[in-house]
């Protein structure tokens, strides 16, 4: 069963966002790490560029596969976890712990078209 | 979709199932990275009873797996030997290892996802040669067994001396007190064992390994494992247009011998080959991503390419064109929208350790 954190909302395709003010923390889901498997790679939109709402904003890759990161919310990059970058396989281990990137949201608005926990839950049956 | 007889065994293990070659098959259990090392540094053991195996036996045996296979039939009874089986045109129907039991009995093991394509080529190849062709894939389980420690393993559970086994003999034998087939060999760069049984003896001796600490595998690292052995995959390194010199395995090709294909490959110039390359900047070079050189000209394709696990380094096999075979000639590499510099480097991905 994968877990599902109650104060966060979530993306059908499986990232995180926590929202704090106007700053969005971004991650992947713990059911899209134990699906990718072993995560080798990690390469996302530097601090400063703009990321928009359900875009591509990086990708994950596991051993076998290259996936791709699609953002919850529209804004500007401030900040990478350059851990995650260099050690992407922290986020097989706590995945919630291990975000990836913080997005100044310019529209609070767009949080409306994303899942809360019960939906996502739903999500990955 | 087939099942396999340990599809019970593998989700009881927790195993995430896919879907290959028309079977459910378990691609990992306890994760690909620490399956990879299990077998590099211990053993583990594989499902591999989708494998194809069809039977050749009669008169003429010998003789037509000599004209079907690229590589000689063993001189020597319970030897294998690689070969691969090809068009006229010299392009690869698939690879194989065949089992000389004696001179009118051969046993071919091939791919699972060619099967059906390969039994229909061998039947239709038999035509004039006194031979009987059996499918025995259905009835037949298969488990590798693989890691330097794996005949130790074995050797607990049988009679049979397998310190006089070397890499590729093969032989009956009990275990667990079961027949099965055994061969010395696998497909992971490691020392191990492949063997073959009925279902029931398969289940048996699986849940005894499992009991015994030996780490499930699934195909997840079979194929890292493979690729870092350098050892080929149809679909990638070999296919029904690449030729055996053009994937780097003229060591499996007798032209000595008269063989389908051969007038075909006699004709040929190389004009591409199979080389291994090496990432200089961050990323992984996946089949089939685009290879170029300094201009930005394409000059050929990764056939298969991992960050394998314990590497910081992301290596790569790719067919590239004339001129940029050398070792050190630099490369690039087109990952999505990024080109990442990569060098041609020696296949030497793994030291083999088993002893021949």
């Amino acid at each position: 069963m994968s877990k599902v954190l109650p104060d966060l909302l979530y993306t059908k395709t499986h990232e995180w966002v926590k929202v704090e003010g106007d700053v969005a923390t971004v991650g992947i889901t713990d059911y899209a790490q134990h699906n990718l498997g072993s995560i080798v790679y990690l390469e996302a939109t530097e601090a400063g560029e703009s990321v928009k709402q359900f875009q591509q904003f990086g990708v994950v890759e596991s051993v076998k596969a290259a996936s791709d990161l699609m953002s919850p919310v529209s804004g500007v990059v401030l900040e990478v976890n350059q851990e995650a970058i260099d050690s992407p396989e922290l986020i097989n281990t706590d995945s919630y712990e291990t975000w990836i990137i913080k997005v100044k949201l310019s529209d609070a608005k767009e949080l409306a078209n994303l899942l809360n926990p019960e939906a996502y839950q739903t999500e990955c049956k | 979709m087939k099942k396999t007889v340990l599809y019970e065994e593998h989700l009881k293990l927790g195993a995430k199932m896919v879907e290959y070659a028309g079977y459910a098959m378990p691609v990992e259990y306890s994760g690909l990275a620490n399956e990879h090392l299990a077998v590099r540094n211990t053993v583990g053991v594989f499902d591999v009873s989708h494998m194809g195996e069809i039977l050749i036996e009669g008169k003429d045996a010998t003789g037509f797996a000599n004209y079907l296979i690229t590589s000689s039939v063993p001189k020597q009874n319970k030897r294998m030997m690689y070969g691969m089986m090809l068009y006229e045109s010299g392009t690869i129907v698939d690879d194989l290892m065949m089992y000389h039991y004696h001179p009118e009995k051969i046993l071919l093991v091939v791919n699972a996802s060619n099967l059906e394509k390969d039994y229909a080529w061998i039947t239709k190849q038999a035509q004039s040669f006194d031979v009987r062709i059996t499918n025995l894939s259905d009835e037949t389980s298969q488990l590798a067994l693989q890691g330097k420690e794996a005949w130790k393993i074995l050797q607990e559970m049988t009679d049979y001396n397998l310190s006089k086994m070397k890499m590729f003999d093969f032989d009956e034998m009990n275990i667990l007190n079961l027949p099965f087939l055994v061969s010395r060999s696998g497909y992971t760069g490691e020392d191990g064992f492949e063997i073959y049984g009925k279902g029931s003896s398969i289940i048996t001796l699986f849940q005894t390994l499992i009991a015994k600490g030996v780490t499930p595998c699934g195909l997840g690292c079979r194929d890292t494992l493979r690729f870092e052995a350098n050892l080929p995959l149809y679909g990638h390194e070999i296919d029904a247009d690449i030729d055996p010199f053009e994937a780097t395995l003229g060591f499996a090709v007798d032209m000595a011998k008269d063989f389908i294909g051969k007038k075909a490959l006699e004709g040929k110039q190389l004009k591409r080959k199979v080389v291994a390359i090496e990432l200089l900047e961050r990323g992984i070079a996946r089949n089939p991503y685009e290879v170029l050189n300094e201009q930005g000209e394409k000059i050929g394709y990764i056939t298969t390419g991992y960050l394998l696990p314990g590497k910081t380094q992301a290596v790569a096999l790719a067919m590239l064109e004339e001129g940029y075979w050398a070792i050190g000639t630099t490369v690039y590499v087109q990952i999505r929208k990024s080109t990442v510099k990569a060098v041609v480097r020696n296949k030497k991905f793994l030291n083999k350790t088993y002893i021949k």
